[in-house]
């Protein structure tokens, strides 16, 4: 009998799966600065990019993923995409305005204001579903 | 910085969180909460101030400068000012529980997750006592469901996930309900801003729509609340989480959830639909009263002094929802603000009381560690501050005269007799004397069985003390000086009944 052959030994999968991983990325970039003008923003690309990621995690194993993005680096990434929405608001009490008004960035403040919130959601969520799919990876070294 | 105060009531919360993600070490952790939490006591103190002053009107703060409708509005008058302060005031005691003491506060190591989870429930649950945004209540509500769903479940028992878990579908099926309630509400009126809302409901008030959005809105709350027959996840979510979550959400969010039933009656359907069209007050009578009794004779059978004190928040819940029915209403003309200046007024005395209790049990588990009450023999020679602290919180339950719970109690009674229900105000009274026999459960096991080894003190740490003796001295301070929180309490009262929307849902009588 065959052993059965673990993912990344499988020519196909390997291959597709390395060619397919930028364009998902490019694709949640895509989303993420695109939200402004179309259908789109933080939630779907963070969902998008760490899609690509994860399915780098399910072919080749839990510990290549892990070497690129520490599970601590992903830790600190959910603190500080949420830091920089909370922060950006902040920014309004500085002219005396009311949280998260945008035009205290100028006359492109909405624009601008929009670009900071959603990159911190984009952030957040991105790291957030990883870290999710560590969880769920890593319970067996957990139980062993 | 004033008018900024009912964002930074969210914010500070929300920016803190993370921060204890970056911060990671425990002790650390634990001074920024509590550092974020008094930062929150005082905004909350001086929102109340600036509500006095308005004299009814409410304080109106525009999201990102976006005026309502269009956008999401901070609305706080003096109903909302009073459940904040409570949510501050016991974050404010509950945080800084044992600072220089790891092992309260979670599993070993993960205490800044601890606390990053404790500090996203507070903003939930300051979101959703500011806000007057209907939908944005719901969002707020799963922020605080979630952390609490974690919180519970970082109990030291494996029994914790398993009452996380359930609690966990209780509360979906809870906000899952309330989210169908705003749909339909939306889909009605157009709109999903609270004034808005009570502005356009008047004429669509007979449609059959309109009372079944209630009626997912009414019961959505109700499991959030543990309303009757709805509590089936509160003992087990109440007796499994570690003993810290227990005492920050025994004395908040049951409260914040009362909060929203209050704006759902007064300040959205309205009395005329709620009271008279649909009678709400004769289906909720009785079930507050099955809850009195239900939750205190459960509390007696109770062998784990925690899950006692949960069932006891079943019966006291009771309390807070009968004060909605003994509104003394003739037609439409409100006759007797009393019950529910008890209801509201409660809400603040029990927070104290029962966020004192599940904090002095935690001491015991510390010094002691069970919650089985057989095994507490000694406890008041072991640690006698503890122990007096323990019979004040008791007294307090009981409804003894100078503590804070007579002042509730008293209110009640008022209310009813008002109203002409007199047997409602023997039954209040006469399921006090049932508190009677569970406080004195733990008295008797602590106080005159001794146990046969020798005795040595093992009082509990100056951190943990000086929190639970400041809730008691709040519990005795409010129970003489009742003007104080019943004047607010009625304030808040009136501001519900008075405001727009109070009769017929917003539009002019």
């Amino acid at each position: 009998m065959k052993k059965p052959m673990r993912m990344r030994e499988i020519v196909v999968l390997r291959v597709v799966s390395r060619v397919l991983m930028p364009y998902i990325m490019l694709f949640g970039l895509y989303v993420q600065f695109h939200g402004d003008f179309g259908p789109g923003g933080g939630f779907q690309a963070g969902v998008i990019f760490s899609a690509a990621l994860i399915l780098y995690g399910i072919i080749f194993g839990l510990d290549a993923v892990q070497r690129v993005f520490t599970p601590f680096a992903v830790e600190l990434c959910m603190a500080l995409g949420l830091l920089l929405y909370a922060g950006t608001g902040l920014v309004s009490f500085y002219k005396n305005m009311n949280y998260l008004d945008y035009d205290v960035f100028g006359s492109h403040g909405q624009h601008y204001g929009i670009l900071l919130i959603e990159g911190g959601v984009g952030i957040t969520v991105a790291s957030t579903v990883l870290m999710i799919f560590y969880a769920f990876a890593g319970r067996w070294r957990v139980s062993q | 910085m004033i008018t900024h105060f009912p964002s930074l009531l969210i914010v500070t919360p929300l920016i803190a969180a993370p921060i204890c993600l970056l911060l990671r070490n425990g002790t650390l952790v634990r001074i920024w909460a509590t550092l974020a939490a008094w930062a929150c006591l005082y905004f909350a103190w001086g929102i109340l101030g600036q509500v006095q002053g308005l004299d009814g009107e409410s304080i109106r703060y525009a999201m990102g400068g976006w005026e309502m409708p269009l956008g999401i509005e901070l609305k706080i008058d003096a109903a909302n000012a009073f459940v904040v302060l409570i949510i501050t005031g016991i974050a404010s005691v509950v945080f800084p529980f044992g600072l220089g003491h790891s092992g309260l506060s979670g599993p070993e190591g993960k205490e800044h997750l601890f606390y990053a989870a404790f500090l996203l429930c507070m903003c939930g649950l300051m979101g959703i006592a500011v806000t007057g945004d209907a939908f944005n209540v719901f969002v707020f509500l799963e922020i605080t469901s979630l952390s609490s769903y974690a919180l519970i479940s970082m109990g030291s028992s494996r029994r914790a996930l398993m009452a996380a878990y359930s609690y966990l579908i209780m509360g979906t099926i809870g906000g899952t309900f309330i989210l169908v309630g705003i749909g339909f509400v939306y889909a009605l009126t157009g709109t999903l801003n609270m004034v808005d809302i009570a502005e356009r409901l008047p004429s669509v008030i007979n449609s059959p729509t309109t009372i079944i959005a209630f009626g997912f809105l009414t019961l959505g709350v109700g499991i959030k609340l543990a309303i009757f027959p709805l509590y089936q996840w509160l003992p087990n979510a109440y007796s499994f989480a570690p003993s810290k979550v227990t005492a920050f959400l025994a004395g908040t969010a049951t409260k914040v959830s009362y909060y929203v039933l209050l704006r759902l009656f007064f300040s959205i359907f309205g009395i005329a639909f709620i009271f008279n069209k649909l009678g709400v007050q004769n289906i909720l009578m009785p079930l507050s009263l099955i809850a009195m009794f239900v939750g205190s004779i459960a509390a007696i059978y109770q062998t784990n002094a925690k899950r006692l004190f949960a069932y006891s928040s079943i019966a006291q819940i009771g309390y807070m929802t009968l004060g909605i029915c003994l509104l003394h209403l003739d037609g439409l003309k409100v006759l007797n603000y009393d019950g529910l200046t008890g209801g509201i007024v409660h809400l603040f005395n029990h927070a104290i009381m029962k966020s004192g209790l599940f904090l002095i049990i935690a001491c015991v588990v510390y010094r002691m560690g069970t919650v089985t009450i057989g095994e507490m023999k000694g406890f008041a020679y072991r640690m006698p501050w503890t122990f007096a602290a323990f019979v004040v919180a008791g007294l307090s339950i009981i409804g003894v005269p100078g503590t804070v719970g007579f002042v509730s109690k008293w209110y009640l009674v008022l209310g009813a007799v008002a109203g002409g229900h007199y047997v409602v105000a023997a039954l209040i009274l006469l399921s006090s004397l049932l508190a009677v026999v569970y406080v004195w459960k733990i008295i008797e096991v602590g106080y005159f069985q001794k146990p046969s080894e020798p005795i040595e003190k093992i009082e509990a740490p100056i951190t943990m003390l000086v929190p639970i003796w400041l809730l008691m001295f709040a519990a005795i301070f409010f129970g003489f000086a009742t003007e104080l929180t019943g004047g607010v309490a009625e304030t808040a009262a009136k501001t519900l009944l008075t405001a727009g929307g109070a009769i017929f849902g917003g539009g002019t009588p």
